[in-house]
């Protein structure tokens, strides 16, 4: 995609009303929540110091993490496959999906996945694909891509869900009622569980000491996708792979706290070994596709290697003035996710403009963002002249606030109020800088909090900060 | 040799500049509650995530049970016929099963067992241990007592010894020697699936179990 077309898709994203009001209301929310969990600022320094040193560690062995990951992955009888590229990735999948004659693959949500453009390689081949994560499973019955990672669907209001679902779902009645919604997906996705072939799924953190898995959600897909079919292949970027087992508890807790203010979502699968004998249940045999696709040679570069300490928490994208107004569908990607050319997840250096992100937790309150952005820009600059400098440029890219240090919540680069729909994107850099979640979260928090619980939005938050928790 | 992907992969990796290892992150330290005040931060977080939590006792859990099965009149329930539990149950429903569910055995393969799986209406399990920081129970599946148990009826209900309540997920791996021995699978369940995927309203039992219902026995 050019930039004329970013252009195009700005204006459309821009003017689109309903679409803007979904991505500020949970932007907003997601803004809140992680908040609510973070409201200990010491302890969250301390805690994303703890992630950080456990990253950079993983980052200083690499090579040898990723062979004994190989090896123990394979003395727990896990099969375990290299790709350099997505085409290789593709293939390696598919074949092992041929050689079991499986038709019909159930899937849970997978950004690697998404980068490797996975469905539609597989769809091409004859094999069914279903999405069985509930955003992933509407937009993929309504053709689309994610537009967030986290929540891939929230484009989509529950009108537009219901129409989807009348119309593509078979037997499906028209129904705005978000439990009645649920309520058929769930059935509809049991039955694939029960038929599938073979599970795909992603993995959030591989443990080189033991030979694990961990994969991290709320629906429960997962553990379907990743225990019912007789095959479960697990695909992942090489930059997923962590030194111990001891070093999940805090990346877990900066992975959920910050993707959707959980203190923990509710499964973490912890995957080691296909079904052993004597168990009656899992699959029979387990499959890890490590992917490359250019993170070895971002490895190669000392300013671009911290992005693989990305997380892919999505914080980046709540946070991101011009994300938040324009939604994932305009960039032509998926933002964090899908790369067509080799970029650090988080990053992208694609044609034209594109999402000034990159605040990752685990890196973000520490240096790095500023300094890598013009490098990135610079990088494209040869291949994209025109594209990435220029008057129009400066003008739609928002100002960039100073790094806050040390404070719990996110950056200042707080959402602000949005204007009317149609404001020319020059708006975007002037917006006042406030944000609309309802105080105490929004209604429908994924996780309500304890009351009375430590864990509440700070009530002596520093000026600038704490006006995003009044409003 | 041909060189293969992975080789060509772990090259680029071995040839990029190296940087020092920062020193390990300190491990958190911090004082772990008393048992009833970890029974108490689990409950509470197990509840503000939807879960049921009925606290009992080594003597009265059995009652405790049935009173809930009773309540509840579900038609039937899976159990593990091979575990302590297991038998527990077999036990009290050959004494007196009247008026509570039918009992159905997961003994034998999911390939055999996929449609009646598919069919129960509640699941019971034993759990192996208990994070009360984030407020999670950690199931430990294995032969006798299979993964999808946990997973596939609409109502899981996990009995919890009050004793392997550890303060923190990083306790739980310490005392459990998990690095020396993980099983085929370990799952950590902080209450009954859900989703927030539609305008992020949360909707409860999605993929996996509408209910869960945990009794804490002490």
């Amino acid at each position: 995609m050019g930039p004329e077309e970013f252009d195009r898709n700005v204006e459309l994203a821009l003017a689109d009303a309903q679409l803007r009001r979904n991505f500020a209301f949970a932007m907003g929310s997601f803004i809140a929540r992680r908040q609510a969990v973070f409201s200990d600022a010491a302890q969250t320094e301390r805690l994303r110091g703890q992630g950080q040193a456990l990253k950079r560690r993983v980052l200083s062995r690499l090579p040898e993490l990723l062979e004994e990951l190989e090896a123990n992955c394979t003395r727990n009888g896990i099969q375990v496959h290299w790709a350099e590229t997505p085409a290789v990735a593709n293939r390696l999948v598919l074949d092992i999906i041929e050689r079991h004659a499986a038709t019909r693959v159930v899937k849970g949500k997978s950004m690697v996945s998404e980068e490797m453009h996975l469905n539609a390689f597989l769809e091409k081949h004859g094999v069914e694909v279903v999405e069985t994560d509930l955003g992933e499973f509407i937009i993929q019955l309504n053709g689309e891509t994610p537009s967030h990672i986290i929540v891939p669907a929230i484009h989509k209001n529950k009108q537009q869900i219901a129409r989807i679902f009348h119309e593509k779902v078979p037997g499906a009645p028209y129904t705005e009622e978000v439990e009645e919604l649920n309520a058929i997906a769930r059935a509809t996705l049991r039955r694939k569980f029960a038929e599938a072939g073979v599970g795909i799924s992603g993995v959030n953190f591989a443990v080189a000491e033991t030979g694990t898995l961990c994969l991290v959600e709320n629906e429960g897909n997962g553990r379907m996708c990743t225990t019912l079919p007789p095959v479960h292949i697990a695909v992942m970027g090489l930059e997923k792979v962590v030194e111990k087992l001891a070093d999940l508890p805090p990346l877990l807790r900066l992975l959920t706290g910050s993707a959707t203010g959980q203190f923990i979502t509710t499964y973490v699968n912890l995957i080691s070994s296909p079904r052993r004998a004597g168990e009656k249940d899992g699959p029979t045999e387990v499959h890890l596709v490590i992917l490359d696709n250019g993170r070895s040679r971002i490895y190669a570069d000392p300013e671009l290697r911290q992005t693989l300490q990305c997380v892919r928490c999505g914080t980046c994208l709540n946070h991101c003035p011009v994300y938040t107004r324009i939604g994932g569908h305009a960039y032509g990607f998926v933002p964090g996710a899908d790369r067509q050319d080799p970029q650090p997840p988080g990053f992208r250096t694609g044609p034209g403009r594109r999402p000034h992100h990159g605040l990752e937790p685990l890196r973000r309150l520490r240096g790095g963002l500023p300094r890598q952005d013009p490098h990135h820009r610079a990088a494209a600059a040869p291949a994209q002249r025109g594209g990435v400098t220029g008057g129009r440029e400066r003008r739609a890219r928002p100002r960039q606030p100073p790094q806050p240090n040390g404070a719990a919540g996110l950056g200042r680069v707080a959402v602000s109020q949005h204007p009317p729909a149609g404001q020319p994107p020059a708006e975007l850099a002037a917006g006042p800088h406030r944000q609309r979640a309802a105080p105490g979260g929004a209604p429908g928090a994924l996780d309500p909090l304890p009351k009375g619980a430590p864990f509440r939005p700070h009530p002596a938050a520093p000026p600038g900060e704490g006006d995003r928790n009044q409003r | 040799m041909t060189e293969t992907a992975r080789d060509r992969i772990l090259a680029r990796l071995r040839s990029a500049p190296r940087e020092e290892a920062p020193r390990p992150p300190e491990p958190a330290i911090g004082t772990a509650p008393e048992l009833s005040g970890r029974i108490d931060q689990l409950t509470t977080r197990l509840e503000a995530m939807r879960a049921v939590v009925r606290r009992t006792t080594a003597a009265l859990w059995l009652e405790a049970l049935i009173a809930l099965l009773r309540e509840r009149g579900w038609s039937t329930l899976l159990y593990a016929p091979e575990t302590p539990l297991g038998a527990a149950i077999e036990n009290a429903w050959a004494q007196d099963g009247d008026g509570l569910p039918a009992l159905v055995a997961y003994a034998e393969p999911i390939e055999s067992f996929k449609e009646r799986l598919f069919t129960v209406e509640a699941a019971i399990t034993s759990t192996a241990g208990a994070v009360a920081d984030t407020g999670a129970l950690i199931l430990r599946p294995d032969g006798r007592e299979p993964r999808l148990m946990s997973l596939v009826p609409p109502v899981h209900v996990a009995v919890l010894q009050a004793q392997s309540i550890f303060a923190t997920l990083e306790d739980a791996m310490r005392a459990g020697g998990w690095a020396a021995d993980m099983p085929t699978n370990m799952v950590l369940v902080s209450g009954p699936s859900k989703t927030a995927d539609i305008e992020l309203t949360l909707a409860f039992g999605v993929h996996g179990p509408k209910e869960l219902i945990v009794l804490i026995v002490e």
